[in-house]
């Protein structure tokens, strides 16, 4: 099934990157004529999820589309190349970009947001920098817009400018920042110890280094991309960024920003370090154990959490995990596992966020303690939340249950009957945070919610339409967007090449 | 003794300087300050002079009895560059007391105390 | 076209002489002659810049005396590319300083405007000299314009101007005594001809003493920790033209004297690994940097937080000659490049503010972001540029530093380096917080603002968008000119 992969110049990778940039100028430019200015985010969303999945037939056939453009440095140019890797992650947040901006749209003028135009805009360069990041050819590529990413998202997180957004805002830049150095620091030693940049398959770096500055380069890289990934303890920000306006918390924290974290944790263990390497410096198993206790921990935290958000914040943390875990397993279908699970765990957890913000903006409720019996004012709310807490909590018939799957597969193919343990016990304690709710909305009557009201069209149908997508991606993973064998394909030339 | 009577210029020179840099840096009153500038700045004028020294040698100026011969005339060229310096020094001078007397006339006062206190009280 | 070397600070200084006599008659002309001044002087500094990197060195003797007893002006890789960047920011300040200057200091229009041309001459004139001396008599004249230039302006500026004043007639006179010492030394001024002669003295003390002595007087002019306890009050007193003038480019063109020092006089090799000099260039510019970044988190007025700033960014420059090797010194000189377009937009937006609301105190910023949105746009590119995110330009002068750290295996330099780009985002993040995320308060009580005018507004959009498009190309800056004047870094067989 892998074949030998061939490049082939196309305008596709940075028209996909450049498509929102233009939006945003326009959006800019409509601030005063907001039906416009909506319609410049729908159809650069389309445009951008049209574009990147021109690129799926050929890049599953072998052909990446690859472009590069000029030099940004001496000898390192500023590139872009669809890889499955790439191509999945970009159809993910591309796609679940249409949804948002729907969803967007109704949420923003249903609570009669201000600031929507710098919101909009912001959104659209996110996107931008997110495919940015999916395409990058090489790591300074590949940094820049992870630097982008972390700048554009700033004006989102503080978008309501009370206090608490302003020093979540803050929170949310030192630890990004932080990690943006250590990620530069990192991207600098590499050029200067192996010559090149570029991303291969199978890593490149080779093992004259010597295994301990090896292990210092590498924990620099974790703590770059750890934190967007929210590794523990990286991982403080993600909570307190939850002040965000929904929306923003639905695709930013759930689906591009730490999506891109993880991703980036993938190609440097699969396209920079290799697994053969990973394993013998260590690196593998001290992420392992990272990731473990990541998983475990953050569930239990996110059990105590009585405010919605920050309890899908906590299971987020608790999930990328699993997609670091699946990464330094080291076997092809442990990376089918974790990646798999980039794209059913956004979809899965973009139907919850989506469920909260639409709570939130019929009856302004954010506490759990105080959903009881909201089934009955919200059923259709509710079903997609069902829908999604049973995924997560690893369960047929949705896609949560086939990443999970995967991964349970490849903890044994590995040889660590630990970490499958491990990914039972959190499956239990999904299921102990997320099915209380359900069963209080369905079962707990109450005064507050009498009559069938349910959410504005223009955030129900977005959320009921990613609820069938995370079911499309568990009984046919395969279908229409072939996420499946992008995973697949992206696992194999992975640890095919690099196999210890 | 003998590396005295030998260098004896140049630890004027030095001297000076010393004087010089602590006109500028260790006296409050401005125009002290100034005044150690110009110190400062003539001792590094009296070094280049003396550079221009060679024992046994006269004044440049052509002398038809001596003839072209450059080694009896002593180097002119460092003198052309104190000039240069002079003029320059002359220059920062004039700048300077003009600086003093706007000072003067908006603070009343030339120590550097009394006028930090008086641009503290009226910020 | 052999005369471009000495067209550059002729145009200058002829403009410097018309503007009193024409700006007499009537105020207008100054602003006119000024303009067309620096245009032309950018103009050859550019045609310069190009000839150079096809053909090579230009060289023009001044009068037709030949060198080494002539003085030579030289335009090389390096000092064209000074060259050009001092007299673009010099254009673009100029124009955007019309309507400031009127606003602030109306009655000191002319003067202020003939002194400009006087200190751009000057430094323009330090960077195409090749004599020794003749480079001490520029110095002389920029630095004498720039205190003229900075104690225009409220009741504080004369003050901080004297102290600015003393301190740099020490250095000019160090730097005198450093050259009488080379020149005794050597026989010689030509900065040439002293080089060639230099390598059999290398073991003289008073070889020695004469670097010493210039590097103390370059330091004092660089405001190279710690001797940049004058640039705080003067940048902050001044009239927000003359600030903007003068902050990006005169510190940088001291830092050029220090690279010229390096590559051509007295050589890497005697200033590297002879003398421990760059090292401690190096560690002083480390501590400037923290330094610098640590005091303007405590500043409430903008423009003290900008000096502060200016003195770490400077530290930066110091970082990359103090690195000596060819990556390093790259950074140091994009950094010079960057830092000049970065500072210059800074000032500009400063100067913006003030021209619009009278205000500098940035808790009184609150709401500009709508008030005045692309002025606004243009100091957020800054930001993010000073701080070091890409594709902003100073994303890759920090990177070109990183590498030359990492390449010399100096971890400390790195974690400063690091630690800074951090610090800086505090400081302007909290600015960024006032003007797009804050209400107004007391201090901002609303008030009437918006966008400066054209003349205003475009040279801080241009210098903006400037920032974004040397960010995005700076690969063909670094391979076309940089590389060339980085050669004499290399080590033989590196």
């Amino acid at each position: 099934m892998t074949h030998a992969a061939e490049m082939y110049f196309s305008f596709t990778p940075l028209l996909a990157v450049l498509v929102s940039p233009a939006a945003a100028i326009l959006i800019l430019l409509s601030s005063q004529k907001p039906n416009l200015r909506e319609t410049w985010t729908v159809i650069a969303a389309v445009c951008k999820f049209a574009l990147v999945s021109s690129m799926v037939a050929p890049v599953l056939a072998g052909q990446y589309p690859a472009i590069t453009l000029f030099d940004i440095a001496p000898g390192i140019s500023l590139a872009l190349k669809a890889d499955p890797l790439g191509v999945s992650f970009a159809l993910s947040a591309s796609l679940l970009w249409i949804f948002t901006s729907f969803y967007s749209i109704g949420y923003m003028r249903a609570l009669a947001e201000h600031s929507q135009t710098r919101y909009f805009a912001s959104f659209a360069i996110c996107l931008s920098a997110t495919m940015g990041i999916a395409l990058a050819a090489n790591l300074l590529t590949f940094l820049i817009f992870y630097e982008i990413l972390t700048i554009a998202t700033y004006p989102l997180v503080i978008h309501k400018e009370t206090a608490e957004a302003i020093s979540a805002g803050r929170k949310y830049l030192a630890f990004l920042l932080v990690a943006g150095g250590a990620l530069l620091l990192a991207v600098a030693v590499t050029l200067m110890a192996a010559g090149t940049l570029n991303f291969a398959a199978g890593g490149y770096l080779s093992p004259a280094m010597g295994r301990g500055p090896l292990l210092g380069l590498f924990i620099l890289f974790l703590v770059g991309v750890g934190a967007k990934a929210g590794l523990m303890p990286l991982h403080s920000w993600l909570p307190s960024a939850m002040v965000a306006p929904t929306p923003v918390s639905a695709l930013l924290h759930a689906v591009a920003v730490v999506k891109a974290g993880v991703f980036g944790f993938a190609r440097i263990v699969g396209y920079v370090f290799g697994p053969s390497l990973t394993a013998d410096i260590g690196g593998a198993t001290l992420v392992g154990v990272l990731a473990g206790a990541t998983i475990v921990v953050a569930s239990l935290l996110a059990m105590a959490q009585d405010n919605l958000k920050r309890r899908l914040a906590y299971s987020t943390i608790g999930h990328l995990s699993y997609i670091i875990l699946g990464t330094v397993l080291l076997t092809p279908v442990g990376w089918l596992g974790g990646l798999f699970h980039i794209t059913t765990h956004a979809a899965m957890k973009i139907t919850l966020f989506f469920c909260a913000g639409a709570i939130y903006a019929k009856t302004g409720r954010e506490n759990i303690s105080e959903m009881d019996g909201i089934g009955k004012q919200m059923p259709l709310t509710m079903a997609a939340f069902t829908v999604g807490a049973l995924g997560l909590a690893g369960l047929p018939p949705v896609g949560g249950f086939l990443s999970k799957w995967f991964l349970a597969q490849g903890t044994l193919a590995s040889g660590h009957p630990l970490l499958l343990a491990v990914l039972l016990l959190s499956g239990l304690l999904n299921a102990g945070y997320f099915f209380p709710i359900v069963v209080r909305a369905y079962f707990r009557p109450s005064k507050h919610f009498e009559r069938f009201d349910e959410a504005l069209p223009s955030m129900l149908i977005p959320l009921l339409l990613t609820a069938a997508f995370a079911v499309l991606l568990g009984i046919y993973p395969d279908g229409i967007f072939h996420f499946y064998s992008l995973s697949a394909e992206a696992a194999l030339g992975v640890v095919a090449r690099g196999a210890p | 003794m003998s590396a005295l009577a030998g260098n004896y210029t140049y630890y004027i020179t030095a001297f000076l300087l010393a004087i010089g840099l602590y006109g500028m840096i260790g006296k409050k009153n401005l125009l002290k300050k100034l005044i150690g500038m110009n110190i400062f700045q003539t001792a590094i004028f009296l070094f280049f002079i003396h550079g221009a020294v060679k024992p046994g040698t006269t004044v440049p100026v052509l002398d038809s009895r001596i003839g072209m011969d450059a080694a009896a005339y002593i180097n002119p060229l460092p003198h052309v560059l104190i000039l240069t310096a002079i003029v320059v020094s002359v220059a920062t001078t004039g700048v300077a007391l003009a600086l003093l007397i706007t000072i003067y006339r908006r603070y009343g006062s030339l120590e550097e105390t009394t006028i930090l206190e008086r641009m503290k009280q009226s910020s | 076209m052999s005369h471009l070397p000495v067209l550059i600070p002729i145009t200058l200084l002829l403009s410097a002489f018309l503007i009193p006599l024409a700006g007499y008659v009537k105020r207008d002309f100054a602003f006119a002659i000024a303009s067309v001044g620096a245009f032309l002087a950018f103009a050859f500094s550019l045609a310069g810049l190009l000839m150079v990197l096809s053909q090579g060195e230009i060289r023009y003797h001044l009068g037709g005396w030949a060198p080494p007893i002539g003085i030579e002006y030289v335009l090389d890789a390096l000092s064209a590319f000074m060259a050009a960047v001092v007299t673009l920011i010099g254009l673009v300040v100029l124009i955007y300083s019309r309507r400031s200057v009127l606003h602030e200091v109306p009655l000191r229009v002319v003067p202020l405007y003939a002194l400009a041309m006087l200190l751009l001459a000057g430094l323009v004139g330090i960077i195409v000299t090749g004599d020794l001396f003749n480079l001490f008599v520029f110095l002389e004249i920029s630095s004498l314009s720039a205190y003229a230039l900075m104690a225009i302006g409220d009741d504080r500026a004369p003050v901080a101007s004297f102290r600015y004043l003393i301190l740099g007639s020490i250095a000019g006179s160090f730097y005198v005594l450093g050259v009488g010492f080379l020149y005794f030394s050597t026989g010689s001024l030509n900065m040439a001809d002293v080089a060639q002669r230099l390598p059999a003295l290398y073991q003289s003390r008073a070889v020695a003493a004469a670097a010493i002595f210039i590097f103390i007087a370059l330091g004092l002019k660089m405001a190279l920790f710690p001797l940049h306890l004058w640039l705080p009050d003067v940048y902050t007193y001044a009239p927000s033209a003359v600030t903007a003038l003068i902050a990006p480019i005169m510190t940088k063109v001291s830092a050029y004297v220090l690279i010229r020092m390096l590559l051509t006089v007295f050589q890497p090799a005697y200033l590297r690994d002879l003398l421990p000099m760059t090292s401690i260039i190096g560690w002083l510019a480390a501590a400037g940097v923290l330094y610098g970044s640590v005091m303007a988190i405590a500043q409430n007025d903008f423009r003290r937080m900008l000096a502060y700033s200016s003195i770490s960014q400077i530290g930066y420059i110091g970082i990359g000659i103090g690195l000596a090797n060819p990556l390093g010194l790259i950074g140091a000189l994009l950094h010079i490049l960057n830092h000049a377009f970065m500072k210059a937009c800074l000032f500009l937006v400063a100067g913006s503010i003030r021209f619009r609301t009278g205000r500098w105190k940035v808790s009184s910023f609150a709401g500009l972001g709508r008030k005045m949105p692309w002025t606004m746009a243009a100091f957020t590119v800054s930001a993010l540029s000073m701080v070091g995110i890409p594709p902003a330009a100073g994303f890759f002068s920090k990177w070109y530093l990183l590498l030359g750290s990492i390449d010399a295996g100096n971890w400390f330099l790195v974690a400063v380096i690091l630690a800074s780009s951090l610090l800086t985002a505090v400081y302007f993040i909290r600015v960024l917080e006032q003007i797009y995320a804050s209400h107004a308060n007391e201090e901002s009580a609303p008030m009437k603002a918006s966008d400066p005018p054209p003349s205003m507004l475009l040279p801080t959009l241009l210098l903006g968008a400037g920032l974004l498009i040397l960010g995005l190309f700076n690969s063909a800056i670094v391979t076309h000119i940089l590389n060339i004047v980085v050669l004499p870094l290399h080590r033989p067989g590196s």
